[in-house]
């Protein structure tokens, strides 16, 4: 039996969570005594196969074709799905991003497989698998089994870790029939810019109401753009009009987990933590003492956020 | 039009979660709303019919306690709904709620022009429904919409994908899966909420539906379910900004090594 990881790329770069996918997978094949395929949709991919092996893939299989060089869910799932049923693999897994959640689920549709999404532990045991996944935005864990004989999952990223591995890296190729899209892409529009995608970034910056309007997220900028770091907004701050959605943390936003979170101005409402709960370490600016965010923060700094974040930035720069 | 909005029922997102005795989540005490993607699916509906004329019907996979969301949309402006309601329906998991509602939208309620669903369930839900019904059904998706126009018997939206947006545009029927940005959802006024009570309001099982209990057995199951490990308070740093601030530089260097 084998296990397939289904490593999302666009443009032919491959996203940090294919490699994150594709290391869980081997380590998983390991226990299992299973081998690892990695399968790569798209068109001009070819170079992927080379930068897979280096993490443990026996077998790299591109599923390369010009139909498929704009993104759709039904044409990818559609090619995902013929490869699942030809390969019958114990297990599927791929990265819980928003294009992979909606492939997958695609894909379960099509094969009626079982499908546990957005996954923080894969446990191999007694020759089954056993999936851990949080719960009403993290409020609890749920511990998960599933009944179809091929099972999938995506994992959250950020949560597992890349380690490089020895696999026999052949490649092979995969042509399958791909259907017509019902939708046609009219335009992909990038707007991250220079800094990381929330969902990756090993750092975050996040600003809530506290920063008192638009003009205050230059601050969280900047000192996001010291450390590298991604930024963030409660949803009091996209409500005002301060931040694009696309930014908010919280149980109707992103789920985050980076490795470290620096929320300044927000009080930590239960929505906004059940977004950055399981971040390995917490810092809160806050003006008030007693506001929630210093319940969960490892280290708080209780004072105002205009005072604290220029010199923030200036030790941050010497250091 | 017929236009149709995939609803469900969740927790309220101020609900503190209770662990039962049987290990798993417990419902008891706790408050029940609409799932608050499904506020904007609903919205959009409503909108739709109002701009093109039609009927909105909702309907939802769930227990008796489902008819107050489905009420709740009825007041909104939605026509009419529809309750899939059955004993094996239980327990059901993405598979058997997208197979029954697949089921009820081919059949019974068919000849749809556009579905429109949120993008994911709070609960214990995770962006598979709208993906799984579309695949069973075999029509166009967009997903996390931020955006639609409707103009020809075709839809062009705008929807977020990692790092950016896109923009698609696909031919009717589809489905559409709103995010939170799509509109600004309406609060049911008083004559709506008077309205909504004499609407009508299907509730059907599944041998209506010519459905057994096997053709929507579960593939995932949750075994048990565990209170994360609580966060500890850590420590308030004190004295002249300067002074902690070097602290706090200090300690994200040293200790804990994240810078
Ligand atoms: C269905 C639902 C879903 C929700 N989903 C989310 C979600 O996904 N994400 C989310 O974030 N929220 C969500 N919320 C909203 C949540 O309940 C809170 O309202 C929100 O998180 C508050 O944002 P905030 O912390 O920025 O604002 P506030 O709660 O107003 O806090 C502002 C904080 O800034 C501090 N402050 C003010 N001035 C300064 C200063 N000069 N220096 C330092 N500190 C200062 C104040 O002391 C205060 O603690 C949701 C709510 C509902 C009902
Ligand atoms: N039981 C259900 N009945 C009807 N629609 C549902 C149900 N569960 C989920 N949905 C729809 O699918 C969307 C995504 O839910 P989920 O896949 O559970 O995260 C929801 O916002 C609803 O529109």
């Amino acid at each position: 039996m084998s296990i397939v990881v289904c490593a999302e790329q666009r443009d032919g770069k491959l996203s940090k969570v294919a490699f994150e996918a594709l290391s869980e997978g081997k380590r998983l094949a390991a226990a299992a005594g299973d081998t690892v395929k990695a399968l790569v949709i798209g068109s001009g991919i070819g170079a992927c196969a080379d930068e897979l092996k280096k993490y443990g893939a026996d077998e790299v299989v591109l599923a390369d074709n010009e139909a498929l060089a704009a993104y759709t869910t039904e044409t990818y799932a559609a090619v995902l799905a013929a490869f699942i049923a030809q390969e019958s693999p114990a297990l599927v897994l791929m990265g819980h991003s928003v294009v992979g959640r909606e492939l997958a689920a695609r894909a379960a549709g099509i094969t009626d497989c079982g499908l546990v999404s957005d996954c923080t532990e894969v446990i191999f045991a007694d020759g089954d698998y056993t999936f851990k996944h949080p719960v009403y935005a993290g409020k609890a864990i749920g511990t998960f089994k599933i009944s179809s004989a091929i099972r999938m999952a995506t994992l959250r990223p950020n949560v597992f870790a890349i380690t490089e591995a020895e696999g026999t890296g052949t490649v092979a190729e995969f042509a399958p029939e791909i259907p017509a899209a019902k939708v046609t892409v009219k335009a992909v529009n990038k707007v991250s810019g220079d800094r990381p995608e929330l969902t990756e970034a090993d750092i975050i910056c996040s600003g809530g109401r506290g920063l008192g309007g638009p003009e205050g997220f230059k601050l969280i900028e900047e000192l996001a753009d010291t450390l590298g770091a991604a930024v963030g907004s409660s949803r009091a701050a996209v409500d005002a009009g301060w931040r694009d959605h696309s930014a908010q943390v919280g149980q109707t936003g992103k789920v985050v987990s980076p490795n470290l979170y620096i929320a300044s101005g927000i009080s930590g409402a239960i929505q906004h933590l059940a977004g950055m709960g399981t971040s390995k370490y917490i810092v809160g600016i806050n003006k008030d003492g007693e506001a929630n965010i210093f319940n969960v923060a490892d280290y708080g700094i209780e004072g105002d956020l205009n005072k604290v974040i220029p010199v923030l930035v200036e030790k941050l720069k010497e250091a | 039009m017929k236009i149709v909005a995939c609803i469900k029922q969740t927790f309220d997102t101020e609900a503190k979660i209770v662990i039962g005795a049987d290990g798993q989540i417990s419902d008891e005490g706790v408050n029940l709303i609409l799932n608050p993607y499904d506020e904007f699916a609903v919205e959009e509906a409503i909108k739709t019919k109002e701009n093109n004329g039609g009927e909105v019907v909702i309907v939802t996979v769930g227990g008796d306690s489902a008819q107050e969301a489905l009420r709740y949309s009825l007041a909104m402006g939605a026509d009419r709904a529809v309750l899939i309601n059955d004993p094996a329906l239980a327990n059901a998991d993405s598979h058997a709620v997208s197979v029954a509602l697949a089921k009820l939208l081919s059949d019974k309620e068919a000849g749809f022009d556009i579905i429109f669903a949120g993008k994911e369930a709070v609960d214990d839900g995770v962006a598979q429904v709208p993906s799984r019904l579309a695949a069973k059904l075999d029509i166009a998706l967009a997903n996390v919409v931020t955006a639609i126009e409707l103009a020809d018997g075709k839809i062009s939206v705008t929807r977020e994908i990692d790092g950016g947006t896109e923009d698609l545009e696909m031919a009717l029927p589809a489905l559409v899966a709103a995010q939170k940005g799509l509109n600004e959802v309406r609060y049911p006024s008083l004559p709506g909420i008077m309205k909504a009570k004499r609407k009508p309001l299907e509730v059907i099982s599944l041998a209506d539906l010519g459905l057994s209990a096997d053709d929507v057995a579960t593939k995932v199951e949750m075994i048990s379910a565990e209170l994360p490990p609580a966060r500890k308070a850590g420590q308030k740093l004190t004295g002249e900004v300067d002074e902690v601030v070097a602290k706090l530089v200090d300690l994200l260097k040293n200790e804990a090594k994240v810078i």
